[in-house]
């Protein structure tokens, strides 16, 4: 084990499937200068191991601002025998690639009776919070879900991130993660052993009885903060992290409601037709008699995301606001 | 450039005539019923489609478009499950969910035609990426028309294919109509003259109805990316004989008959047989057994297809995904 960080924890998995697996390269903008971090040692960027070194320019593809193609290609070679990895920086960045991701990535091995298969993971950081205005604080993983063909995860913590991207590598389909720029500098044990966490599989970040929050992305520490302070206050909340959204552990989220009968869903993302919607829909068919309350989402507004910090920092859910959906649904307000 | 033998101009004539009978048995088919949607063919096109596809090795990848019956067929593809294909039989090459437009033949190195315009370009390329980091000596083509040529996706893989000079031949065939929209209304200059704004070689086939002119071109290109030399842009110019789709009636009259009927008299097939007999190659009854011999083999892939059974409803939710589990049957 090592103390290692979300960002350092995606380096690691990186360099650990490049080690492992020559038909692996990575395709980016900036990733021979390790820009964002994850193309440089395991830890940090200042740590030994610098990709480029280790790999030469034949797997470390520095690519020209060209989104569509950069997907497009990545597809083609994942149709022809490479596991590539792409680095697309900006999750407001997939847009410019949106006929590939749609129409290629997505319905190729359908479209072609199975004939096809598309290793290929797209990576890519939401920089929600951090003042960078509207064309690059997007957090579009529900659009993504939308469109079947693709696998869509969103880890929250540090081990997570190393396994999950990991077995991303591993999937024989086009993955899509979706990296929380806030989360990048949390940290945690991370075991230093190859692991893989399969997708599917919810955590459960916080066990309890009397709520449930089910969170995504930077959510999660909001939401395990806004159980702790619910504690204080007698009531125990259960946070379940599905960490991957397509597939989504149904099952979990299933269980953890019908054993507490109140449901929370908090989500960076926008209201309407977000992961939130879609995950308290299935609550609702599935297990409606078990509910007590009426469920609550938590999520960002359906509006654009404002500059100035005096304006963004109220638009995602966060430890107060999710405490006091607990309040409300538990029925203590 | 070694001069193609006997065999593989027989071979040409013979893909030539596949494509030609097959897309004119589909056009029946669509009129009657027995092809749902509509189909789009290459009648017309057939050297230029062959004379690219015969240049290539079995093993060298493609990716087609909208109008791409021809290109599998060129490539080597059997006829029987293309057709199945078509109409949306369990033994269509896609098994029945991929029809007119989505036709793929991985076996004989078709990576798939895209309904998309412009959208199945970069997939090419990056099979070439493949051949390049794998050190193999695949080649991997493009086609795409001039509708397509005028779609930013091309020249960002033109720019990246050029810089990683990877073994790609962006090849457009201009048959000068986008639907109905006449290529030099909508394009700036000549497609071919754009590869040297990027560096590339390219050019243009004035001639894209001498399947000979485009195998060259073709065979030239092929051997500088095999060479480490980096792709290629050819501009084929063509025309097709038939409607933009099957069974579309457009109201206004884009194309002029005068226009047509002179394209009509440069038949690639009529010249080629025509150039085959007159430099003592094949005698015309041993061309007619050929004619005869293909349009036999398209009996026999409707016979195969109108045998075939459609697909079960359950299939339709399989081939999503790798791993069955995951299917959201």
């Amino acid at each position: 084990m090592s103390l290692m960080s979300y960002l350092g924890a995606i380096g690691a998995a990186q360099r650990e499937a490049m080690d492992a697996d020559e038909r692996v390269i990575i395709i980016g903008e900036d990733v021979e200068a390790n820009v964002y971090g994850t193309t440089g040692g395991g830890k940090s960027r200042a740590d030994k191991g610098d990709f480029l070194q280790m790999y030469g320019r034949d797997r470390i593809r520095n690519t020209p601002i060209s989104e569509e193609a950069i997907v497009g290609f990545a597809a083609g070679a994942a149709m022809t025998g490479l596991r590539p990895i792409v680095d697309l920086s900006y999750s407001s960045f997939l847009y410019m690639a949106m006929d590939q991701f749609v129409n290629q990535v997505a319905k190729n091995r359908y479209m072609f009776g199975g004939q096809a298969s598309m290793p290929v993971v797209f990576r890519s950081a939401m920089f929600y919070g951090l003042n960078t205005g509207a064309h690059h604080s997007d957090r579009p993983y529900p659009m993504f879900m939308n469109v079947p063909g693709l696998k869509i995860i969103a880890p929250s913590s540090p081990s997570d991130a190393k396994g999950l991207l990991r077995y991303a590598i591993d999937s024989d389909d086009p993955v899509l993660t979706f990296e929380a720029c806030l989360l990048w500098g949390s940290k945690e044990e991370v075991s230093d052993e190859e692991y893989r966490i399969p997708f599917g599989k919810a955590r459960i970040a916080r066990e309890g009885t009397d709520v449930t929050v089910v969170a995504i992305s930077s959510s999660v520490p909001e939401a395990v903060a806004a159980a702790d302070a619910m504690a204080a206050e007698g009531v125990s909340v259960e946070v379940i992290d599905p960490r991957t959204l397509v597939p989504m552990d149904t099952r979990a989220i299933l269980e953890s409601v019908s054993k507490t009968g109140r449901l929370v869903v908090a989500e960076p993302a926008h209201r309407t037709c977000g992961a939130a919607g879609e995950i308290s829909a299935i609550v609702s068919e599935e297990i409606f008699d078990a509910l007590k309350a009426p469920i609550i989402r938590v999520t960002a507004p359906d509006m654009q995301i404002p500059f100035s910090p005096a304006l963004e920092k109220q638009m995602y859910p966060n430890r107060i606001t999710i405490a006091d959906a607990i309040r409300k649904v538990a029925g203590l307000r | 450039m070694a001069a193609p033998t006997k065999d593989q101009m027989l071979e040409m004539q013979r893909r030539m005539l596949r494509i030609r009978y097959f897309d004119e048995r589909a056009s029946k088919m669509v009129k009657r019923g027995h092809i749902p949607g509509t189909v789009h063919t290459s009648i017309g096109q057939e050297a230029q489609v062959v004379g690219a596809t015969m240049a290539l090795r079995d093993e060298d990848y493609m990716t087609g478009n909208h109008r791409s019956h021809g290109h599998p067929i060129g490539k080597g593809s059997p006829l029987g499950p293309l057709m199945a294909e078509l109409v949306g039989k369990a033994t269509g090459v896609c098994k029945g969910k991929g029809g007119s437009l989505h036709l793929a033949d991985f076996s004989v190195g078709s990576l798939g035609e895209s309904g998309i315009v412009g959208s199945s370009i970069p997939i090419a390329a990056g099979a070439a990426l493949s051949a390049s980091v794998l050190k193999k000596s695949h080649v991997s083509l493009a086609f795409f028309g001039d509708g397509a040529a005028n779609q930013g996706v091309l020249y960002e893989s033109i720019n990246m294919a050029g810089v990683w000079k990877l073994p790609v031949i962006f090849l457009c065939e201009n048959n000068q109509y986008a639907l109905s929209t006449p290529a030099h209304t909508v394009t700036s200059g000549v497609i071919a003259d754009r590869a040297a704004g990027f560096g590339i070689f390219g050019v243009r086939v004035e001639n894209g109805q001498d399947v000979l002119e485009v195998f060259n071109a073709v065979s030239e290109a092929a051997a500088r990316a095999r060479a480490g030399e980096g792709p290629s842009l050819i501009e084929v110019v063509t025309y097709r004989f038939n409607e933009h789709s099957e069974g579309l009636r457009i109201g206004t009259d884009y194309r002029d008959p005068e226009e047509r009927e002179q394209w009509l008299k440069r038949d690639p097939i009529v010249l080629f047989r025509n150039y085959l007999i007159a430099e003592g190659h094949f005698t015309a009854e041993a061309l007619d057994a050929l004619e005869a011999e293909v349009l036999a083999e398209v009996d026999e892939a409707v016979r195969f297809t109108d045998e075939s059974p459609y697909p079960e409803p359950e299939t339709a939710f399989a081939d999503l995904y790798t791993d069955k589990e995951e299917q959201f049957a």
